[in-house]
């Protein structure tokens, strides 16, 4: 195994190369080191872009790739799965640890309640069957983040099977162009997370933390019906709206909180599946493509120079770009899985099957649980779609940002204005100043009531919509003043006097006698010179419609 | 005063006849008295005389917290103990120092029981004569006694009586030679194959196997999750009894543990056996079984059947496969609960540092004896991918068929079953250690380590000495949670046996005003 393995890591160095040679970083670090190699002759493939690449080629050359995913989610709940700590993420190190957490000779588990409604509810929101009865077993290996030696885990009977999970992706160039794929969900168990290890390399020593060792775990199973690294990211991130949606998850994946291995093979359509690798521990939604679709053309890049793809487990380094194989899980695991004796079988009921007088606090109704489900996104989105007319991607979009939808509502309550006037503004102006500067909605200077206030002064046409992004700016700028403020400290509202406006109209044609001449012969371009001249005069405070009308009016007399 | 039985020493604290403190220095005497018998591996003298000090003010104050408070108890060191170091006689856990205690630990407690130390055993309860220990061997109280002594001179003359001495069975023999040599009046052992039940026989006392589930593990560093139980140690029947009420009932910390409440225990006096039916199961009889042994478990199927009980030959078809799967079982479970003990959180840490792993593989070596490691490997070929269906899954199966084996024959009417405890009675240590510990194990677990299996209660019950002068006990199995039917019975046998008190006059003079020694009372069921 070792020899391979040696192999596959001076690949990755001599790709690391031909990447700073390449030259650029802009683009994909994959590519540029394909193109970067096709240069020296040595590959023929991939010269295209990443996703098109397989999907061009024809005949024999035709590639395939297949990625399933296995997600580890976070529950969100107060105490770990099996003991009474606490769930803090950035506490002091060591701090959130029982004695179970650092396996005590002679403590044992105790199933947390919340952890298991947390996983029906997340079965039964992903469409599985809920298995009445589940085990938990040992998964044993030696790692100085893994105190007991094993992690308890649901290897043979989990707790929710055969589900599905409905995405989209885009299709084409135009955002608006969206298609809605399905990826089956093989199941989905209960486990312990387990500590964190910090090398430290200049003392070689590795320092544990054990604050998240025992957390609850929720391992969510994807088929491989995916086939490149956009549609991945996609299905994580619709699963990710729905564990916030659900409350199981925080599901942020920056804290840690949902980690994503791939599963990826290549292989030519119609003939069985290839060899595939592991790629562990992705923790962004950008990465997790990137890795994917470089793990791809690798694999197909290796297939069509001759060489095999061994079954191994890989990391993406991110700032390379690259996978490489991992050190640590060179040689062939046994994880000697057992079942674990300490824990009776977890049984859950639904209405029918809840034996009489059962004390509520001891036993879990999965139809209970499934008439207090939340709105799942993919409702939200169609209820967008139905109420305010919004187009399907706008929909998307206001659902990807936490608290973006919440935003949204907050301010059509508030405003007269039309739900596709709120909306525009919502993803284009307010969403382009949170990005630009790097916050989240709640982090926002520009309250809903404030903006809804603004809109509505558009609305009335008390003000012009490029006043109006003026008074946003400065809504942004400096806080606590309200739109009605700025306006009149600024002076921005509209011109409403139709004898000043006209006074204004006529000084202009009076300076600009050649511009006059010119719409009297015929040129239809230079009336719109005259009314820019008139804006400039009323510093945009006049409506466009309005000056027109005047204008035409003194033209034609 | 010391000699007496639970019961009789807590009417003579409530009488006032003795308070807790005087009652405490007594034991803390006897146990140095006793040293030799390398019974304790801890002595928390200290804390003893505390609680004691402490239990004597509630009894002054008329705060009694009823028939456990100020009665001094041992506990075997593998439970963990708040603040009292706790090693399972293993090097890994030398210098271990729980911050909680084992579930059964604090009952006692709360019940104002004093707790004298932590009693010495076979290292992580693996083994059958509590010689595997990393402190030692614990010598049988009985090597000592009037009784044996006696016989010995009879027989051979001019041999060295002190290399002669006999080991006490195990895994709890440290617990066993405790309550035999009267250094505290009850003691908590743990019984995964028989670790409680064989060292009570060949100590010549009471040795209690509940329920699996009637009593919380929590805090019992475990051999086998799936078979252990903590055991109770006492010099009567009676008085196991009393402890279980105290220990038995669900543990929010256990989840195996019954969910229903647990009524108080009070061990009727059974007036007559007329309903009874007593099973004999055919297979228990080994060829192995020594023909003393044999006699008084027939004497005893006499009795019962004389006194009007029905007395029937049952079967246990599986019984053969059950050391074999015992094995298979117990040995996985052993190398998943030891991966635990790395180095890193807590115990023995070795002094390499070259990596992880190598930090790992010297702990773990410097850390186990041979028997640990020996397990912990086999558990290990036998949990491996290819290997676990034809191991771990097979030897499920014949538990379960072993199992059955005991629900048949319960649900055809038998209340009770009655076999050996052990082969025969104690060995000398020179005799024993000729054989390996797995050999030993798979010997002398013979008849107790079935029930396990099947979490039946057992209860293992004094009977008469040997023609050495040495004990012998009988085994009582019940049906699960049936456990105070079976004390019931164990109880009224126990009166028909009138077992003889030993006599360790020689070894304790200074304490004979305490042992209100009768005469050896006649002993029915003598050959």
């Amino acid at each position: 195994m070792a020899a391979p393995v040696k192999r596959w890591s001076c690949v990755g160095k001599r790709w690391v190369l031909a990447y700073i040679d390449g030259g650029s970083r802009h683009g994909r670090g994959a590519a540029i080191g394909f193109t970067s190699r096709r240069k020296r002759g040595q590959s023929s493939v991939a010269q295209q872009p990443l996703i098109t690449a397989q999907k061009s080629r024809k005949g024999e050359h035709e590639w395939e790739a297949v990625v399933g995913l296995e997600i580890h989610a976070q529950i969100s709940s107060n105490s770990k799965l099996f003991s009474g700590s606490q769930v803090h993420f950035a506490a002091p190190p060591n701090s959130l640890v029982s004695f179970f957490d650092a396996s005590l000779p002679g403590t044992l588990p105790v199933l947390n309640r919340r952890c298991v409604e947390a996983a029906v509810m997340t079965g039964l929101a992903l469409n599985c069957r809920i298995n009445k009865k589940s085990l938990f077993d040992r998964k044993h290996y030696f790692y100085a983040d893994l105190p007991a030696g094993y992690q308890i885990t649901q290897q043979r009977l989990p707790i929710a099977v055969n589900g599905s999970l409905a995405y989209s992706v885009c299709v084409g160039k135009k955002p608006s162009q969206v298609s809605t794929k399905t990826v089956r969900i093989k199941q989905i168990q209960l486990e312990q997370d387990s500590g964190k290890s910090l090398h430290d390399e200049p003392r070689s020593q590795t320092l544990i933390d054990l604050n998240r060792a025992g957390v609850g775990l929720l391992e969510v199973v994807l088929e491989p019906d995916m086939s490149c690294g956009e549609e991945a990211a996609s299905a994580v991130r619709e699963l990710q709206l729905i564990l916030q949606a659900l409350g199981t998850s925080q599901a942020n994946m920056a804290e840690g909180q949902l980690r994503v291995d791939a599963n990826i093979s290549v292989h030519h359509p119609g003939e069985p599946l290839g060899v595939r690798t592991e790629v562990k521990n992705l923790n962004s939604a950008r990465f997790l493509a990137k890795a994917i679709d470089f793990e791809i053309e690798r694999q197909i890049h290796e297939l069509e120079n001759g060489r095999k793809i061994l079954n191994e487990t890989r990391s993406f380094d991110y700032k390379l770009g690259c996978t490489m194989p991992m050190r640590d899980k060179e040689g062939k695991q046994d994880y000697r899985f057992m079942p674990e004796p300490n824990l009776p079988p977890l049984l859950l009921h639904d209405t029918a099957s809840l034996p009489p007088g059962a004390d509520p606090q001891q036993v879990i109704n999965i139809d209970w649980i499934r008439e207090r489900l939340p709105e799942l996104p993919s409702e939200t989105r169609e209820k967008l779609i139905q109420q305010y007319g919004m187009l399907p991607e706008h929909s998307f979009a206001l659902l990807n940002e936490v608290g973006l939808l919440e935003f949204f509502q907050n301010v059509i309550k508030e405003t007269r204005a039309e739900p596709k006037k709120v909306t525009s503004w919502v993803l284009n102006i307010f969403l382009g100043f949170l990005k630009q500067q790097n916050l989240t909605v709640n982090e926002s200077p520009v309250t809903p009531s404030a903006l809804a206030e603004l809109l509505n002064l558009l609305d009335r046409k008390a003000i012009s919509s490029s006043a109006a992004k003026q008074v946003f700016e400065e809504l942004w700028r400096s806080k606590g003043k309200t739109p009605s403020q700025i306006v009149s400290e600024k002076k921005l509202e509209l011109m409403q006097d139709q004898e000043a406006l006209e006074r204004v109209c006529h000084t202009v044609m009076e300076g600009h006698p050649q511009v006059v001449m010119d719409v009297k012969r015929g040129n239809p371009r230079a009336i719109n010179k005259l009314m820019g001249l008139v804006r400039k005069a009323t510093l945009s405070r006049a409506d466009p419609t309005v000056i027109k009308k005047i204008l035409e009016r003194k033209l034609s007399s | 005063m010391l000699g007496r039985t639970l019961r009789e020493v807590s009417t003579a604290l409530k009488q006032g006849h003795i308070t807790p403190t005087e009652l405490c220095q007594k034991c803390l005497s006897l146990i140095k008295k006793t040293k030799f018998l390398n019974a304790y591996i801890t002595v928390s003298e200290e804390v003893a005389l505390k609680q004691a000090e402490e239990s004597e003010k509630r009894y002054k104050k008329g705060h009694s917290l009823g028939d456990l408070d100020g009665i001094p108890v041992a506990v075997k060191d593998n439970f963990s103990t708040s603040g009292i170091e706790t090693t399972c006689a293993s090097n890994i856990l030398k210098g271990y120092v729980p911050p909680y205690n084992a579930t059964v630990v604090q009952k006692l407690l709360d019940k104002g029981a004093v707790l004298m130390g932590k009693t010495n055993l076979d290292e992580f309860a693996m083994g059958s004569g509590s010689t595997d220990g990393v402190f030692g061997p614990v010598k049988n109280p009985w090597s000592y006694s009037k009784q044996y002594r006696g016989k010995r001179k009879q027989k051979a003359h001019g041999e060295n009586e002190d290399s002669n001495w006999l080991i006490t069975g195990g895994s709890s023999g440290g617990s066993a030679a405790a309550v035999a040599a009267f250094t505290c009046f009850a003691a908590l052992g743990s019984d995964t194959g028989g670790s409680t039940r064989n060292p009570a026989a060949h100590c010549g006392v009471v040795g209690f196997k509940p329920s699996y589930g009637l009593v919380s593990r929590h805090g019992l560093i475990p051999l086998v999750n799936s078979m252990d139980v903590p055991g109770i140690l006492t010099r009567c029947v009676d008085d196991a009894a009393i402890v279980l009420g105290m220990l038995a009932g669900h543990d929010p910390k256990d989840s195996t543990t019954i969910q229903d409440p647990v009524k108080p225990f009070t061990l009727p006096t059974l007036a007559d056996v007329n309903k009874l039916c007593i099973g004999i199961p055919k297979e228990y009889l080994a060829p192995e079984l020594s023909s003393e042994v044999r006699s008084f478990w027939s004497k005893a199927a006499n009795l019962f059947e004389s006194e009007g009980a029905k007395v029937i030959e049952v079967s246990l078809p599986h019984t053969s496969y059950s050391i074999i799967c015992y094995h298979v079982l117990c040995t996985s479970e052993v190398a998943s609960n030891m991966a635990r003990f790395d180095g890193l959180e807590y115990g023995h840490r070795c002094d390499i540092n070259v990596s992880t792993e190598a930090m790992y593989a010297a702990t773990r070596r410097e850390g186990f004896n041979d028997v640990v490691r020996g397990r912990i490997l086999s558990g290990n070929f036998f949990l491996l991918k290819e290997n676990y269906e034809n191991y771990f899954i097979k030897a499920q199966k014949v538990r379960r068929l072993i199992a059955n084996d005991f629900m048949n024959v319960f649900n055809s009417g038998v209340d009770v079953l009655l076999t050996p405890t052990t082969l025969s009675e104690a060995v000398p240590y020179l005799e024993f250690i000729k054989e390996d510990n797995r050999t030993r194990s798979a010997q002398d677990d013979i008849f107790t380590q079935a029930v396990n299996m099947a979490g039946l209660p057992a209860v293992s019950v004094p009977v008469a000495l040997s023609n050495q002068g040495l004990p012998i006990g009988l085994q009582f199995i019940g049906r699960a949670f049936c456990d105070q039917q079976l004390l019931t019975v164990a109880s009224w046998f126990e009166k028909q046996a009138q077992f003889p008190v030993i006599q360790l006059q020689e070894l304790m003079d200074d304490f004979s005003s305490d042992f209100e020694i009768e005469k050896l009372s006649s002993v029915s069921l003598k050959q």
